[in-house]
């Protein structure tokens, strides 16, 4: 399909903005631009079947079941937008007086309520504007408790080999070195090697649990007593923590700081890749360190020993209106998403695993992982061959390729707010596929056949990069 | 109360039973006791949505909104065009994740290469990122993209909005990254002292300056950009987006990168987020691009496609050694941004920064009559500091009468913000308010 630039044609457009009510008055003449800029030109009329033909382009959780490993692709309630619209919240300048803004600060605060009793911690610091973005604030909080205890020479974080990927790059940010931990083979934290790196230069350790491959990890009260023994603090990656709110809460179990994906757990759209929101929780003793102002008795204050600001204000404030709506939705009842999406996943789980290899065949939690790599061996047909096969059915496809510890790894996580019926109608898509992987395997190497566009040329897109539409 | 769960408990029962196991507690037993809750979370009783909705709107009605706002200073009251927010509201481009796969997503994918363009058009870059979090920590990443061995030290003007340089401070104090502040002298940048501090430091990587600053002067960004190449540093420019409809752009500059705080492209104030980070650079500098990047490539049949690309510098693919941690970023804040550049097109982007320029010109020439002066001799676009007998007096009388005033800054100057939505009368109000209240 056309580029909007290649629909655009000289002297068409739409007119906004009114005459100008005041002499026209620029900043002087070497300031100004003399480039022109290229720019659409076009109708509303044809900007809108544009948009709408790529909408018919695009696959969100509203076109069909979405179960992406680790990305938690439940229903985003129709409540949540209705809310976040509201005048009362979108038109509030950030630099208002603060007595003008009291219900805004309000639900902050009850949200902050809401998340530290789920977590179990202190407080919550909604600067972060995503997953990631909650995991480097978690380890400056941690590195300014250090630091400030004259502790500065822990240098390293311990991360697990089947770590998200933004666990060591976030490691990185915050200037640590990332020390991988292995995993043992029932595919949780071995805890020998785990006491192997732990000593005087452990910062901490940042955990998720359950953790990539679906399982919750039945040390986890020794690992996190380790690692205090050894003087480092507990970080939780709350990416997963669908699958046991309401059931387990991150302080409890020895976690000192959490951030949670708004935009996972707590149902707020992603927005086909953001924005998303990051809180980080964090146990008393971190609360001086904490970035950001916030709204106390009418008065912004900062926090003693504040590490700065994460953004420019207060973080995303309108996905946590969403994510309080929801909450306000759900209530004390929070341990029945969890309670569905582990039996959603064990279900999957269950009607797949004669077929299809279980990377660790026990009880999942909210995601499982099939390990493609013996059917593979024998057919040449590789997990994204499966995942492409997915499209043809409607389906997106699980993540793939990671975690990295299960070779051809599909990751799937279906979420609460999936029917029986959809699952079954997953499964026997699944098994309809491996049916074909053997009786026409060149058939699932060469899907998808229904989408907008077939396989991509992902190496020709790095080798010749090609970024921008050239005028 | 409120569920979205759509299995009923006989249903769930069934499947547990199918499954082989008795009921939740048996599913559960993975997770040792001694870690689980005991009794239940101190939460309220969920509520049905009528509920939900009243107690939402109860707040929100608490909060004032603003008839009339002339507060600028990092969030911009522009107009949103009615197309924007009926686009961009799809559930097909609001529920999608990251598009991963390429082939169910090009809609969302070639909607952000769109975006990428007008990014690089605007600021008179070769290219743009897919978004980042917010024009502050996207000036925090830009920062890092300079670092190499021997180059650390982070150069910032003393005239920039000090929330960017808050996040610019946090983020080095995780990478361990020195930042000196140059300071600011009658609202601009010191250029001698920047010149100075450069020439002292060979591990100087980059200089960041804001354009309009802070104050709303529009600096001598060709000197700063001089002295900064010439110390073999590079030269990094905040920019307000809408200014460029205007004034130079950091290309035409020689700025080495571009970013800034998309906000005023098409996003409303929001209490502060979410906002939209953009970052544009040159050519040369497309392996160090923090964040996602879309490409255009063929598919199997030879028909054009795009796919997020250059993976090798991001976090899912490098860990440790990639060049940012950013995951999620602000995709659907950037695809309203595109809509926004597409509905006003060449002449709007001209033609509102032309508004705006003319608006704040209008306003400092009528807050003049009255005695409230220009603090600041330079240049100005669509904000500008005045002297002010009493900013809380004036902003409080302006309160009264549902006008937001300008912010109160140091020395008790204003700085005030004009922008299309500005009409004559909204500023022959504030002024003749001004006049009544001193």
């Amino acid at each position: 399909m056309k580029l909007i630039f290649e629909k655009s044609i000289p002297g068409r457009g739409q007119d906004i903005f009114p005459a100008c009510d005041v002499p026209v008055v620029l900043p002087k003449e070497d300031k100004l631009r003399k480039t022109t800029v290229h720019l659409p030109e076009i109708s509303e009329n044809e900007m809108g079947r544009h948009y709408t033909a790529l909408a018919k382009r695009a696959h969100g959780v509203n076109d069909g079941f979405y179960p992406l490993g680790s990305c938690t692709m439940k229903h985003n309630p129709r409540i949540n937008e209705k809310m976040a619209n509201l005048p009362g919240f979108a038109k509030l300048h950030p630099l208002q007086p603060a007595h003008t803004v009291e219900g805004a600060n309000e639900l902050i605060a009850d949200l902050e309520k809401f998340l530290c009793e789920i977590t179990g911690m202190a407080g919550v610091t909604f600067q972060p504007a995503a997953g990631a973005h909650g995991e480097f604030t978690g380890l400056l909080l941690i590195k300014a408790y250090h630091h400030d205890r004259g502790d500065a020479d822990r240098t390293e974080i311990l991360v697990p080999d089947a770590a998200h990927g933004t666990n060591p790059a976030s490691a990185t940010m915050a200037g640590y070195k990332t020390v991988v931990i292995k995993s043992n083979e029932n595919g949780t934290v071995d805890l020998d090697d785990l006491k192997a790196h732990l000593g005087p230069k452990t910062a901490g350790l940042m955990l998720t649990n359950p953790n990539t491959v679906g399982l919750f990890d039945p040390n986890i009260m020794e690992i996190t007593r380790l690692v205090h023994e050894a003087g480092g603090l507990c970080y939780y990656d709350g990416a997963n923590l669908n699958a046991v709110i309401g059931i387990v809460r991150p302080a409890d179990i020895g976690f000192d700081v959490i951030h949670m994906n708004l935009h996972k757990t707590f149902s707020t759209p992603h927005g086909g890749g953001g924005p998303g929101s990051g809180p980080c929780a964090f146990k008393d003793f971190l609360a001086p360190f904490a970035p950001g102002l916030v709204c106390k008795d009418g008065e912004y204050v900062r926090a003693e020993k504040s590490i700065g600001n994460m953004t420019g204000f207060y973080g995303n404030f309108l996905v946590m209106v969403k994510a309080y709506t929801y909450l306000l939705t759900i209530g004390k009842d929070v341990h029945t998403i969890a309670e569905n999406a582990v039996l959603n996943a064990n279900y999957m789980q269950e009607k797949l695993k004669d077929i299809y290899p279980i990377a660790f065949d026990t009880t999942c939690m909210h995601e499982f992982v099939i390990g493609l790599d013996p059917i593979y061996r024998k057919t040449h047909v590789s997990a994204l061959d499966v995942a492409k096969a997915l499209l043809d059915y409607g389906i997106h496809p699980p993540t793939i390729y990671f975690p990295l510890i299960v070779h051809e790894a599909l990751m799937i996580e279906p979420t609460e707010t999936e029917t029986k019926e959809t699952l079954d109608e997953a499964i026997k898509a699944f098994r309809e596929i491996y049916d074909r992987i053997f009786n026409a395997p060149e058939s699932v190497q060469l899907a998808p056949q229904t989408t907008p566009v077939l396989r991509l040329d992902d190496t020709k897109a790095a080798r010749e990069p090609h970024l921008r539409y050239e005028f | 109360m409120g569920t979205f769960i759509p299995n009923t408990k006989e249903e769930q029962l069934q499947m547990l039973n199918e499954i082989g196991y008795k009921d939740f507690d048996d599913l559960f037993k993975v997770i040792p006791d001694e870690a689980k809750v005991k009794g239940e979370l101190n939460l309220p009783e969920g509520l049905s949505e009528i509920e939900v909705d009243r107690k939402v709107q109860a707040l929100a009605n608490k909060n004032v909104i603003f008839r009339s706002i002339f507060r600028g200073a990092g969030a911009y009251n522009h107009y949103v065009p009615s197309a924007v927010d009926a686009i961009a509201n799809k559930e097909e481009f609001l529920t999608a994740y990251t598009p991963y796969q390429a082939e169910i997503s090009q809609g969302i994918l070639q909607s952000i290469f769109e975006y990428q363009t007008m990014i690089a058009e605007i600021t008179g870059m070769d290219i743009a990122n897919a978004s980042m979090y917010d024009g502050a920590s996207a000036a925090a990443e830009a920062c890092w993209m300079c670092k190499d061995r021997r180059h650390s030290t982070i150069y910032v003007s003393g005239a920039i909005d000090e929330r960017i340089l808050r996040v610019i401070n946090t983020y080095s104090f995780g990478r361990e990254s020195k930042v000196v502040v140059i300071p600011a002298k009658n609202g601009v940048t010191d250029a001698e002292a920047l010149k100075a501090a450069l020439a002292d430091d060979p591990a100087a990587s980059c200089f960041l300056m804001q354009y309009p600053n802070f104050y709303g002067v529009v600096e001598d960004a060709e000197e700063l950009c001089k002295i900064t190449k010439e110390a073999g540093a590079k030269f990094i420019m905040y920019v307000q987006p809408l200014s460029l409809g205007v004034l130079k752009t950091p290309g035409e500059i020689g700025a080495d990168i571009a970013v800034g705080e998309g906000q005023p492209l098409g996003l409303g104030l929001e209490f502060g987020g979410p906002y939209l980070g953009f970052l544009s650079t040159r050519q040369e500098n497309m392996r160090q691009i923090p964040g996602r990047l879309i490409g255009e490539t063929v598919d199997t049949r030879g028909d054009r496609g795009f796919v997020l690309t250059i993976q090798a510098r991001e976090q899912h693919i490098r860990r440790e050694k990639a060049s940012s941690n950013i995951c999620s970023n602000e995709a659907w804040c950037a695809l309203r941004a595109g809509i926004y550049l597409s509905t006003i097109g060449p002449k709007g982007f001209e033609q509102v920064a032309t508004l705006c320029s003319s608006k704040a010109h209008y306003m400092a020439a009528e807050l003049d009559k009255i005695g409230m002066k220009l603090a600041y001799d330079g240049e100005f676009w669509n904000e500008f500091v005045t002297t002010c007998p009493d900013a809380d007096k004036l902003n409080a009388a302006l309160e009264a009468k549902g006008i937001l005033g300008g912010l109160k800054i140091c020395d008790g100057n204003v700085l005030w913000c004009c922008t299309e939505l500005n009409s004559k009368e909204d500023i022959d109000e504030v002024v003749a308010i001004a006049k009544e209240v001193f």
